[in-house]
């Protein structure tokens, strides 16, 4: 028995852990284990990655297969790590299309999550860059999925959260950068109307995200620094500092859990009004940010999940569509200072539509928030869905580990037709994860 | 400026074993350093798996794989005459760590066991120091065993071997030890790799292959015989060989 519990630690789950060292391997065990899902390296925060009665570890399959410089696809196995293409290839001059805000996920987990970045709303998500995926299903089949072969696989699997079968390797596209710099304009938002105003004007940065203090209250409910980032041009690197630096390896661990009350309401709100303080500091002048620190901050902390103590925490992440997402959002905030309910990560994004049949991303704003797991959470948590639900909104699967049955359904109405597909691909029996149990799909 | 610069060919490592996670590593560390890699496997598939794996994030075109497995030791020969240019430097990473209760039963498994980490590995050395010495010069790494360092009930099939592979290694070099032609034994510990998986090994004591392979790489400088990957392990035999035989065979190592 292994630890399985997802990044957020909550819930805690165990269970058998296989691991796959080849692709032929892998396409063995999904056929033979039963209520199998794959797992790459266990970043989404619930209860995704774990099978319902076994679990096949991926990260064996780590080695890539070619690239194209021409037309810059990767073809790589699916336990391939982010963090491995860009030391790999950043230093040649590509970087990845889409990145979510870790690099230490694997390409068959960025598939199945069809993971968005900060430029989502201009370059879509991770899915929208794969060129075609191997999939093997139960019945020993190993497929081709592309948008030519097996579309309609193709579009349940990019998104599909491991339910579709074992994601073997893909070909996703690299694109060309000239630096592995970030030049950043950081610009302060007093209130959630300016910063959703900031949010749509900066439409044309490549990247853009806010971060927002949650527990501002009042007029100030929702204020926020609106971060813009463009990949800097080789002339705007500085004299003397490298085109592509290096990862810096992070020396900063949280060795063991923290003690539950160090992350209170006080705490919270000194580190939000600190972020705050700073981020305001170096308000609307371009600097340059290495591309690790710029995309990745929090990797620079091992185990920073630990900051929230044995209990582990929630990741709620929402997308709310046009025209209601300030207001709806708005009021998700009020609620949640209203609580002083510690959160430390609150971020805004603007959203386009995904790309598969699962894909969270919807036209709208998202808001992602961590909350450290207490008596009072889940009502609160009740609460957001419903807003949630009635706005025409949904929650984002490789972070949930709370919603009922009922929000998931209300939010993906393409439910139907991804289960008749399962049923008609003979994985419904087979292919089986906690977080699929407990959504009923 | 002069115009022409003298541009030396790249130099050839051969790595035996290239289906290993050691092996992969090495050849990676040795592709990182420029140099023109030949992976020997049983499984030829499954090597080219790690040959693409180097092109690819080189982007270069400089590895090839050649078929080979350690127990046709009558293929010895042809195998080297087909791979063209001698290389530079081998390093064999063959091993089998078996099943020791299964080779105190079954002979056939004590002896694949004991010839694939000795009989095999070493007589390939031998062919290949053979050419060398013929050559002028080259570097031999033979990845052996801490476990070679004393017989424990727990896997003594499997140290004998090794015991076997470090004898060898170091009468090759003792016999070569006035020519250009250096040997150097490499003891790598616990490593993470899959002849591991699943067993719970001791986090200090335990290296990551790419440890060992930057190890092994490095040895192309400098003049080390024999390698303990981590110094711990040096210190940690050290103990273990000098605890007496009347004690020692009572222990539960
Ligand atoms: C700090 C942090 C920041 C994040 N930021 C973002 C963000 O900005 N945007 C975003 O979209 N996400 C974000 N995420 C979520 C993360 O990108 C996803 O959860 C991603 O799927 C994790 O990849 P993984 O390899 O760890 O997969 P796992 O967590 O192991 O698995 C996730 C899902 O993918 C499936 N899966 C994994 N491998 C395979 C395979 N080979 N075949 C089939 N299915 C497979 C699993 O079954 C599971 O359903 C973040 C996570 C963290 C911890
Ligand atoms: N892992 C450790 O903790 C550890 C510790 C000390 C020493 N070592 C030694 O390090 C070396 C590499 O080990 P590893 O951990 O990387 O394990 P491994 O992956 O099991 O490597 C063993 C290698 O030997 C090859 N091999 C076995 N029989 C062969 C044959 N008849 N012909 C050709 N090749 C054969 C295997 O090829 P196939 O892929 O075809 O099976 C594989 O490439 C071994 O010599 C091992 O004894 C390992």
């Amino acid at each position: 028995m292994k630890d399985l519990s997802g990044w957020g630690r909550y819930p805690r789950l165990s269970g058998p852990l296989d691991a796959a060292l080849s692709a032929d391997a892998a396409a063995r065990a999904t056929a033979q284990l039963p209520g199998l899902i794959a797992r790459g390296l266990g970043r989404s925060y619930g209860d995704a990655a774990v099978g319902r009665d076994s679990t096949l570890d991926l990260t064996g399959l780590n080695r890539m297969q070619s690239f194209d410089p021409e037309t810059g696809i990767l073809a790589a196995e699916a336990g391939v790590s982010l963090a491995d293409i860009i030391a790999t290839f950043l230093p040649r001059g590509y970087f990845p299309c889409a990145v979510p805000g870790t690099r230490f996920v694997t390409v068959g987990g960025m598939i199945a999550s069809d993971v968005h970045g900060k430029n989502q709303h201009v370059d879509g998500t991770f899915g929208d860059h794969v060129a075609w995926l191997m999939l093997a299903l139960p019945d020993e089949r190993v497929t081709r999925c592309s948008r030519d072969e097996n579309p309609e696989l193709f579009a349940a699997t990019v998104g599909g959260m491991g339910l579709t079968g074992t994601i073997l390797s893909a070909g996703i596209r690299l694109k060309r950068v000239e630096t592995g710099w970030i030049r950043q304009i950081t610009h302060p938002a007093r209130n959630l109307t300016e910063a959703v105003a900031l949010l749509r004007q900066s439409g044309t940065a490549t990247y853009t995200v806010a971060w927002i203090d949650v527990l501002a209250r009042g007029d100030a409910l929702g204020r926020s620094l609106v971060l813009e980032g463009e990949h800097a041009t080789a002339e705007q690197v500085r004299w003397g500092d490298l085109r592509f630096p290096p990862a810096r390896n992070g020396r900063l661990g949280i060795p063991t859990d923290m003690p539950g009350w160090m992350l209170n309401a006080t705490t919270a709100r000194l580190f939000n009004e600190v972020y705050y303080r700073l981020g305001a500091r170096k308000a609307d002048r371009a600097i340059l940010v290495p591309w690790d620190a710029y995309f990745f901050p929090l990797d620079g902390v091992a185990h920073w999940n630990r900051i929230y103590g044995r209990r582990g925490f929630v990741q709620h992440q929402c997308v709310i569509p046009e025209p209601k997402a300030e207001a709806v959002i708005s009021e998700i905030l009020d609620r949640i200072s209203g609580r002083g309910a510690g959160s430390f990560l609150a971020v805004l994004k603007r959203l386009a539509a995904g790309s598969g049949l699962m894909s969270f991303p919807m036209e709208g704003l998202t808001l992602a928030l961590d909350m450290p797991v207490s008596a009072d959470l889940m009502p609160l948590l009740r609460e957001i869905d419903a807003l949630v639900v009635e706005a025409g909104g949904r929650i984002y699967l490789a972070k949930d580990a709370t919603q009922s049955p009922e929000t998931f359904l209300a939010g993906y109405p393409q439910l139907d037709r991804f289960r008749q597909l399962r049923d008609e691909i003979g994985v419904s029996s087979r292919i089986a994860s906690k977080l699929s149990d407990r959504l009923g799909i | 400026m002069n115009d022409i610069v003298e541009q030396s060919p790249a130099k050839t490592v051969l790595v035996v074993g290239g289906t290993s996670d050691i092996g992969r590593a090495v050849a990676a560390a040795y592709a990182g350093m420029g140099w023109t890699i030949r992976l020997a496997a049983r499984d030829a598939d499954a090597a080219e798996r790690n040959a693409a794996d180097i092109r690819t994030r080189s982007g270069e075109d400089h590895v090839t794989v050649h078929h080979l497995d350690i127990l046709e030791t009558e293929t010895f020969a042809p195998f080297l005459d087909q791979l063209g240019d001698l290389p530079d430097t081998v390093v064999c990473v063959v091993g089998l760590l078996g099943d020791q209760e299964r080779a105190q039963e079954d002979p056939d498994h004590a002896a694949q066991v004991i010839r694939t980490n000795f009989e095999g590995p070493a007589l390939l050395l031998e062919a290949l120091a053979q050419r060398f010495a013929e050559r002028g010069h080259g570097l031999i790494v033979g990845v052996s065993s801490v476990a070679g360092d004393r017989g424990r009930a727990s896997n003594y099939v499997y140290g004998a071997g090794k015991a076997g592979l470090t004898a060898y290694l170091s009468g090759l070099r003792n016999r070569l030890s006035d020519t250009d032609v250096r040997v150097v034994t490499v003891k790598p510990g616990f490593v993470r790799t899959s002849m591991t998986a699943g067993m719970d090994l001791i986090g200090p004591l335990t290296a990551a292959p790419e440890a060992v392979a930057s190890r092994i790489a490095s040895l192309q400088t400098g003049s080390a015989d024999v390698v303990y990957v981590l110094r711990a392990w040096r210190l940690i035999m050290f103990i273990i060989r000098a605890i007496p035989e009347a004690v020692f065979k009572k222990l539960k190592l």
